[in-house]
């Protein structure tokens, strides 16, 4: 038995126990489902051996609609063991560990696989493309996701959670200070994951630059296009940090090396150095994409081109560039000189100005627009004073003088959650508003949708605003609770309200969802929004092969000139269409992964030898493998257009 | 004949190997550490580079922009995380 030791739950608790049960009733659900509808195969040929851009999206926006609830959970927690003073609903380590996954959960496994989501589903069809450059890589870039995710998502009931904030700085993330295998979870986890995106980010470059519609030239790309591709680009440069990072940190747990340990020549800040010069990059990855929501969004809506195209470009390559001059901002109390922090410092401040052209770009599209108020468009609306005041409150955290002051105290984490959630959650829900009549061939009902967006507004509101102030009191974050006479339970008693409002609201989308998919009319057209860019110049939901003829483009709102100006979009016969076979081996792959993770984690080094040859056989079997895909017949596009009436 | 034979590749050939001569020097021959450093990273560069113009061929083909925009962008970027952690690990720490 002193084998299954090691996947002993260092600190249980009956949370913890009931939270197995429920896993392991929920998997026996899903299976005897799967087998009483005989689904296993409709599974296996249409949705894990795929690798069609549309439903790898979807797939993606399944996971983060999970991993949202998932570390929604874990801040609802929080926010009701800091809601009164001294409270013992979670002891100190159950707090560890639940804001170290409300951390990760969000930024990697909720807000990237949304943003992948949307690029994956959006970006080919606004190009007039028929997929990604590398249909099978895409594949393979969404199980190394979705396996990475499954892995830190098994960390509390194998094992033990990471427990060393989702920064995971050294050396309490050494063997010395956190001896559990939580932060195994934490280094391969994001190792695995972090692996997929980047070859999304060298995918999805090659597709914008190589595979655009005749006449789409670079600055006729629609804006969310121009924005993933900045985004891409950042990602190929920035991830390979958190690589090598995570990989001198797992050789510093594994096999004793002295990278960051405090002893021996290490240099434990360095961690935290390198952490940021991914993290960094990290945060800009995560807005740029919402910003190109935002600008797709809001000039739908406006009824108005939007404005300042060549400058919403030129503000997101200047921010693509100085998102990798800023990292110390990070750090700025950690020990480095004057000189050091006033450099970084103005590097900070600077980054405000591309984001303020872009502020003003999407008020001046509204300006004099015929604006139409619909539930993408609210969030847009909302979006736009909620961010301000996390941005400005950004640049007080940037003077570095007044950092010393703010630092590690709920102010930054109000200032965080103000630019994240309306930056990022809001334009994903927008778009989720947007894309869903794109994705599923219905609207999802407007008036839940409004109520669901100013319930999660005015929630955003209530549950950091408190923090701002709590934050200048001294309340310092990551605390797990504090005494009464501090003074702070009637500010976190606010956050803890604004919590549930979060939830309420979160529940509301859920029950949009449920409700348009009863009863929502399925006869709508193809583009039910009045839009401008080549996505809605197809049929919903999108055949396939996405355009029966490629389109031929000559403005950067091809769409909305095919309406308005009688340009003609769709011109030539009917041709037969080369499409990608599908393929088993990225999901059969993203397995082998898992099991290599989890083995890496325990150090139990034959299973990893093993499931290492495995995946070096299924890279072999790719290369030799005589795959040249099929075509689609005229007829059968003829039959498909029809159906659909074309 | 002379325009089949491929004069480019051979010298750079050639010239890869003397690159690699001199950097072999820094363990064959006594110096100090500073030089030795100087000399192979000097070599290191001039190598990469070589081996990306002559034999990897960016620059022949009609995304040649593309690919020196990125080659540009990579060296920036490079330079900015080695100099930045530098800065602010070694020389800017009090």
């Amino acid at each position: 038995m002193d084998y299954f030791d090691r996947f002993a739950v260092p600190h249980p608790s009956p949370a913890i126990y009931v939270s197995m049960v429920a896993i392991g009733l929920t998997v026996i659900a899903i299976i005897a489902g799967l087998t009483y509808f005989k689904k296993w195969g409709y599974l296996w040929r249409e949705w894990l051996t795929t690798v069609d851009h549309k439903r790898i999206g979807i797939m993606y926006l399944i996971s983060a609609l999970l991993m949202l609830f998932r570390g929604g959970a874990d801040a609802i927690m929080m926010r009701a063991q800091l809601a009164v003073p001294e409270n013992t609903l979670l002891d100190a380590q159950h707090y560890n560990e639940i804001f170290t996954t409300h951390g990760i959960v969000m930024i990697i496994f909720m807000a990237m696989p949304f943003i992948m989501a949307f690029m994956n589903f959006v970006v080919p069809l606004q190009i007039g493309a028929r997929d990604v450059a590398f249909p099978r890589l895409n594949a393979l870039s969404f199980w190394l996701f979705f396996m990475g995710a499954m892995l830190l998502n098994i960390s509390f009931v194998v094992g033990g959670s990471p427990d060393a904030g989702w920064t995971s700085y050294f050396p309490l993330a050494g063997n010395e200070f956190s001896e559990s295998v939580g932060t195994n979870y934490y280094m391969l986890a994001l190792q695995i994951a972090g692996l997929g995106t980047l070859m999304t980010g060298i995918n999805f470059i090659t597709t914008i630059l190589k595979m655009r519609a005749p006449g789409m030239t670079l600055m006729k790309m629609p804006m969310f296009t121009w924005s993933a591709l900045v985004t891409n680009a950042i990602i190929v440069f920035a991830f390979p940090v958190l690589t090598v990072a995570l990989l001198m940190g797992t050789m510093d747990r594994l096999f004793a090396t002295n990278f960051f340990t405090t002893a021996n020549g290490g240099m434990d800040m360095l961690w935290a150095n390198f952490f940021w010069v991914w993290g960094h990059p990290e945060v800009y990855i995560l807005i740029l994409p919402a910003f190109g929501i935002y600008s797709e969004i809001i000039s739908t809506f406006s009824r108005r081109n939007l404005y300042g195209y060549k400058s919403m470009v030129g503000s997101m390559v200047i921010i693509s560039l100085l998102s990798f001059l800023v990292w110390t901002h990070h750090f700025f109390t950690m020990g480095q000189g004057a000189l050091t922090n006033s450099i970084f410092s103005i590097t900070t401040m600077a980054i405000a100005v591309p984001t303020g052209v872009k502020i003003f770009n999407w008020l001046f599209t509204l300006w004099k627009g015929k604006i139409v108020i619909t539930t993408p468009m609210l969030y847009s609306l909302l979006f736009i004073p909620i961010f301000t005041i996390g941005g400005v409150t950004g640049v007080m955290l940037g003077m570095s003088a007044a950092d010393y002051q703010y630092h590690n105290t709920m102010f930054l984490v109000a200032h965080f959650h103000m630019v994240i959630i309306p930056g990022v959650v809001f334009a994903m829900l927008a778009a989720l508003h947007y894309y869903w009549p794109k994705m599923f061939g219905f609207k999802l009902n407007e008036k839940i949708g409004k109520v669901g967006a100013w319930v999660i507004s005015m929630s955003t509101l209530l549950a950091f605003m408190p923090m701002f102030f709590s934050g200048l009191d001294g309340q310092a974050r990551r605390m797990y609770t504090y005494s009464e006479s501090t003074g702070f339970g009637f500010l976190n008693m606010l956050s803890f309200i604004g919590a549930i409002g979060f939830a309420i609201g979160f529940c509301l989308i859920v029950y949009n969802i449920y409700y348009s998919t009863r009863y929502a009319s399925r006869d709508i057209s193809s583009d039910p929004w009045d839009a401008r860019s080549l996505e809605w110049a197809t049929h919903s939901p999108v055949p396939e092969y996405n355009f029966a003829i490629t389109p031929q483009v000559n403005s950067a709102e091809a769409f909305w000139d095919a309406k308005k100006h009688g340009h003609e979009l769709f011109t030539g016969e009917y041709e037969k269409i080369h499409m990608p076979n599908n393929s088993g081996v990225p999901f059969i792959m993203g397995c082998i992964f898992f099991a290599w993770g989890f083995s890496f984690i325990f150090g139990m080094w034959i299973p990893v030898i093993i499931s290492t040859i495995g995946i070096f056989a299924c890279m072999a079997l790719r290369s030799f493998e005589k795959d040249h895909g099929r075509y689609i017949s005229v007829n059968e596009i003829k039959k498909t257009e029809t159906s659909r009436g074309a | 004949m002379s325009e089949l034979f491929p004069r480019k590749q051979v010298m750079g050939f050639v010239f890869s190997l003397i690159l690699t001569a001199v950097a072999l020097l820094v363990y064959f021959l006594d110096m100090p550490f500073t030089t030795g450093m100087t000399v192979l990273l000097i070599t290191a560069f001039i190598q990469a580079a070589l081996q990306l113009v002559v034999f990897m061929h960016a620059g022949e083909t009609g995304d040649r922009g593309s690919i020196y925009t990125n080659l540009y962008y990579a060296i920036f970027i490079a330079l900015v995380t080695v100099f930045g952690t530098l800065l602010t690990m070694i020389w800017g720490y009090i």
